[in-house]
């Protein structure tokens, strides 16, 4: 316990220090004074305008969307046993980037293209939902056939399908749209304002999934096990499956489809850590906003003006931290 | 006399359209240990399964301590009975302590951490199995056999009157073997505790069950005292194979054809 609030108070350090350094950097850079003045008293002046109207929304959806998919990618983790599995891997990203993309090709503003995204995610939600509702109704697991590989495969399949249909959206796309598409795609936080919902839910997700978060580590064990200790198997897999689908439907509606987050992050915490659900729900919520502030930050600011989509930086700096820890520990994955 | 740790009335367990166990009726008091024999596919796990309420009966009843297995409450069902199944999908990394303090999730409240209780009944479960000193090793490191015992160590730490183990010692050497039944059965007598595992090794069911199940591929299940049950032609019936019983050194000995 005082081990878990150790690690979380470090990690909402490195999220301030981080939420400090993005509202400072990108085409206007401020000191540490001017931040602090801008920010205590934003009305009257320039730099303050800056950054209450532009890099704090911003930084907050970064951060809001960085929790949400370390979060959700951690509770698939566990919903689904598989080190391999992230938010998007039960078809919902595709779902939604159906409907965003819809939206665009038909001419439509960036108002509908987010509401494409939420009903594109919702439809993918229910169609997984209800083609595994078998193993999310039944009463109990049926022994050591986990109920898990049938849900995998049913969502990898739908990805395949939505993925077939957003192919099939960018051929036929005129060039003039192809490129805000593409960006929707990779993951770009440009202009997403909005982050009081992703705020909002990451907050409802954390209060949520926290409780139960001994009865995920038990559930990992596998469902016959977990059910032998007392755990009710059902109804928890229905509850983290239903959590972490809110999560990414919200962060993909926010952002597009960010990867690399919510594969990595929780991983990286476990490699590190442990694979205590207690501590690491928190703090995969904190890491997860914190990479993707910076992330985003550097994606602004790297070659301002000219800004990069968010995704392309988090694997680019992603990936090679991760196999550094992964080669570091060769007897944990 | 209080009610039975585990009872079944007239209980059917159909799979797949075959009909596996036919009328079964058993009671299995306190100190008592049970084995259960039969072929591979007879049902024997499968009538595991539905004692641990893993899945529902196709007839008949169960009881545990006297209420209706579906009447039980998930965390009071974990603290009246313990199940070791068959094998162990390790899918992520953890340590054997923490593998083995799982057996106290049912007692910790929602809030609770595992505290020094916990560890100290995790390290003396660890050490009945002889894994003492094995509990900073990670899970996914161990042989077939080191799993199965910190399983069986978590169903220690887990403290509770009735345990189910399907074929504990599988993967067990024979020292290993021989201690972990040995355990077992002075669980059964001197606290009271009551077992029932499924084995393969007729003459280690012989030498540590004082009670048997045999189920045949006919559906029918003979049940009893070990000596009435584990008779040659029950055991040849059940299985096809002729089997002899010896007794020898002091024990009774099955050797097959």
């Amino acid at each position: 316990m005082r081990r878990a609030l150790s690690i979380w108070l470090t990690l909402a350090g490195v999220a301030l220090a981080a939420f400090a350094f993005a509202l400072a950097a990108g085409s206007v850079r401020l000191a540490p004074l001017e931040l602090l003045q801008a920010l205590s008293s934003p009305g009257d002046s320039l730099t303050g305008e800056i950054v209450m109207r532009l890099r704090l929304p911003r930084a907050l959806a970064a951060f809001a969307v960085g929790g949400l998919l370390a979060l959700a990618g951690a509770l698939m983790q566990v919903l689904l046993r598989n080190p391999l599995a992230d938010p998007y891997v039960l078809g919902l990203s595709g779902g939604a980037a159906v409907g965003a993309l819809g939206a665009m090709l038909a001419g439509l503003g960036a108002f509908a293209a987010n509401l494409g995204a939420v009903g594109g995610a919702l439809a993918a939600n229910l169609l997984v939902f209800a083609l595994a509702r078998r193993d999310f109704m039944r009463r109990q697991a049926f022994g050591a056939l986990d109920a898990s590989p049938r849900l995998l495969l049913t969502g990898v399949i739908m990805a395949a399908g939505w993925g077939a249909v957003i192919t099939l959206m960018l051929t036929l796309a005129p060039e003039a749209r192809l490129r805000g598409m593409l960006f929707w795609l990779m993951g770009d936080l440009n202009g997403a304002e909005s982050w009081a919902p992703a705020m909002l839910v990451l907050a409802v997700a954390l209060g949520a999934t926290y409780p139960v978060a001994r009865d995920l580590n038990v559930l990992l064990r596998g469902e016959a096990l977990a059910h032998a200790f007392g755990v009710r198997v059902a109804p928890l897999r229905r509850t983290i499956y239903l959590v972490a689908s809110v999560a990414t439907a919200l962060a993909v509606t926010t952002a597009g489809a960010i990867g690399f987050v919510g594969l990595v992050v929780p991983h990286a915490l476990r490699l590190g850590l442990g694979n205590d659900q207690r501590m690491l729900l928190p703090a995969s919520a904190l890491a997860g906003g914190t990479l993707l502030l910076v992330a985003d930050t550097a994606a602004r600011s790297l070659l301002a003006p000219q800004q990069l989509p968010v995704g392309v930086i988090t694997a680019l700096v992603g990936v090679p931290v991760f196999m550094v820890l992964l080669m570091r520990n060769p007897g944990r994955t | 006399m209080s009610a039975p740790l585990l009872e079944a009335q007239n209980l059917s367990l159909r799979v797949g359209g075959r009909t596996l166990v036919r009328e079964l009726s058993f009671r299995l008091g306190a100190g008592e240990v049970w084995c259960m024999l039969g072929p591979n596919g007879a049902g024997k796990t499968t009538f595991l399964h539905t004692a641990v309420g893993l899945r529902e009966a196709q007839g008949g009843a169960l009881r545990l301590a006297g209420r209706a297995l579906v009447d039980w409450h998930a965390t009071d069902a974990a603290r009246q009975r313990g199940f070791l199944p068959q094998t162990f999908h390790d899918a992520f990394s953890a340590s054997v302590l923490e593998s083995v303090m799982l057996g106290r999730h049912p007692y910790l409240s929602r809030w609770q951490w595992e505290g020094e209780d916990e560890r100290e009944i995790a390290l003396a479960a660890l050490a009945a199995v002889d894994l003492a000193g094995f509990e900073r090793r990670d899970v996914l490191t161990l042989s077939g056999g080191e799993r199965q015992r910190v399983g069986l160590a978590a169903l220690l730490a887990q403290d509770a009157p009735l345990l189910l183990l399907d074929e504990p010692v599988s993967h067990l050497d024979l020292h290993h073997q021989v201690l972990v039944l040995e355990h077992l059965g002075e669980l059964a007598r001197a606290r009271g505790k009551g077992v029932l595992f499924t084995v393969h090794d007729l003459n280690l069911a012989a030498r540590f069950a004082s009670h048997a199940l045999l189920l045949t591929p006919q559906g029918v299940v003979r049940q009893g005292p070990i000596g009435e049950v584990m008779t040659e032609a029950a055991l040849c019936a059940a299985f096809g194979h002729r089997v002899t019983r010896l007794e020898a050194a002091g024990r009774t000995l099955f050797v097959p054809e």
